[in-house]
């Protein structure tokens, strides 16, 4: 009786385990990563079979304004930095550390989505509407899907702030971040793809 | 009792310091990246994007994501799923002949 108490207390401990010994709610986050390739990839080979169709809209090349995505792409690599050292904290049990390093991600992810929203702003303005060309359809289309992410991103980020505040997390703390960072570094490494493939290499 | 340093990895992983090692080379990279568009890089300029790109993208999974330190098996998943959508989105794009245009 006693060892099945201390068994069920090191599953709450660590989290819910499978028969492979790995933790079921990273197996679900890895598998789900790895749905949302599929996801993205319809997305970016899309634009790439659409780019040169611009119809009597603006090019790629006279609207992009490589400079200032260049920096909102700098601002979410690092936020990929300070989310891994949220992770870290997290596993040494420093909350006032991970809500920092929370904090920072948060914030620098929110500036990349007000970046992004500058920058569709900006195309509208110069004639790129949403259904004027196959171009701007499948862009704004795969940009405003990977903000959209973003955006879920910061709500995740912000509302795991707020449960480790209130100490709300049952199981293992430092798992619940990882989750977090998981999906976090995967729009990352969208934007790694999106920013080559979409940004720099010319039409 | 834990005698290990705050500054050193935990369950698994690297330290903090190591972490900002990699930020640094993936900012490095970047910059670099960004370099392509001003200055001619001739025949090299879609390769060297190319091999840029893939760097970054292995960086971030292997280090930041843990799966260089985690078990094979979130390897599996994360990059079948991966090889899924490249070869079949390449098979789509070679049907609409987008590598002869």
């Amino acid at each position: 009786m006693a060892e099945t108490a201390t068994h069920t207390d090191h599953a709450a401990d660590h989290g819910h385990h499978s028969s492979t010994g790995l933790s079921n709610n990273k197996l679900a986050m890895w598998l789900f990563l790895g749905s949302e390739c599929l996801l993205f990839g319809g997305l970016i080979s899309t634009y790439m079979l659409y780019r040169g169709r611009v119809q009597d809209g603006p090019h790629p090349s006279q609207i992009y304004d490589i400079p200032f995505t260049s920096v909102s792409s700098f601002v979410l690599l690092m936020s990929s930095l300070t989310m891994v050292l949220a992770v870290t904290s997290a596993q040494r049990n420093d909350d006032n550390r991970t809500n920092l390093w929370l904090t920072v991600t948060a914030l620098l992810g929110a500036t990349f989505v007000g970046g992004q929203v500058y920058e569709f702003t900006t195309f509208y303005r110069e004639g790129l509407g949403f259904t004027t060309s196959l171009f701007s359809s499948s862009f704004y289309s795969l940009t405003g899907f990977h903000g959209v992410h973003v955006s879920v991103g910061v709500i995740m980020l912000l509302s795991t702030m707020g449960i480790i505040k209130r100490n709300r997390i049952t199981g293992n703390k430092s798992e619940v971040v990882e989750l977090v960072g998981l999906y976090w570094h995967f729009v990352d490494i969208v934007w790694i793809v999106i920013f080559t493939l979409i940004y720099l290499i010319p039409s | 009792m834990s005698t290990e340093p705050q500054t050193q990895s935990h369950e698994h992983g690297m330290s903090d310091a190591g972490y900002i090692k990699i930020a640094l080379i993936l900012a490095a990279i970047t910059a670099l990246e960004v370099s392509t568009y001003y200055v001619d890089f001739g025949p090299l300029f879609m390769p060297s994007l190319m091999i840029m790109m893939v760097v970054k993208f292995v960086m971030v999974v292997s280090y930041f994501m843990h799966l260089k330190f985690d078990s094979k098996i979130f390897s599996f998943l994360f990059y079948t799923g991966l090889g899924l959508a490249l070869f079949v989105y390449i098979v789509a794009l070679a049907t609409f002949k987008f590598f002869i245009a």
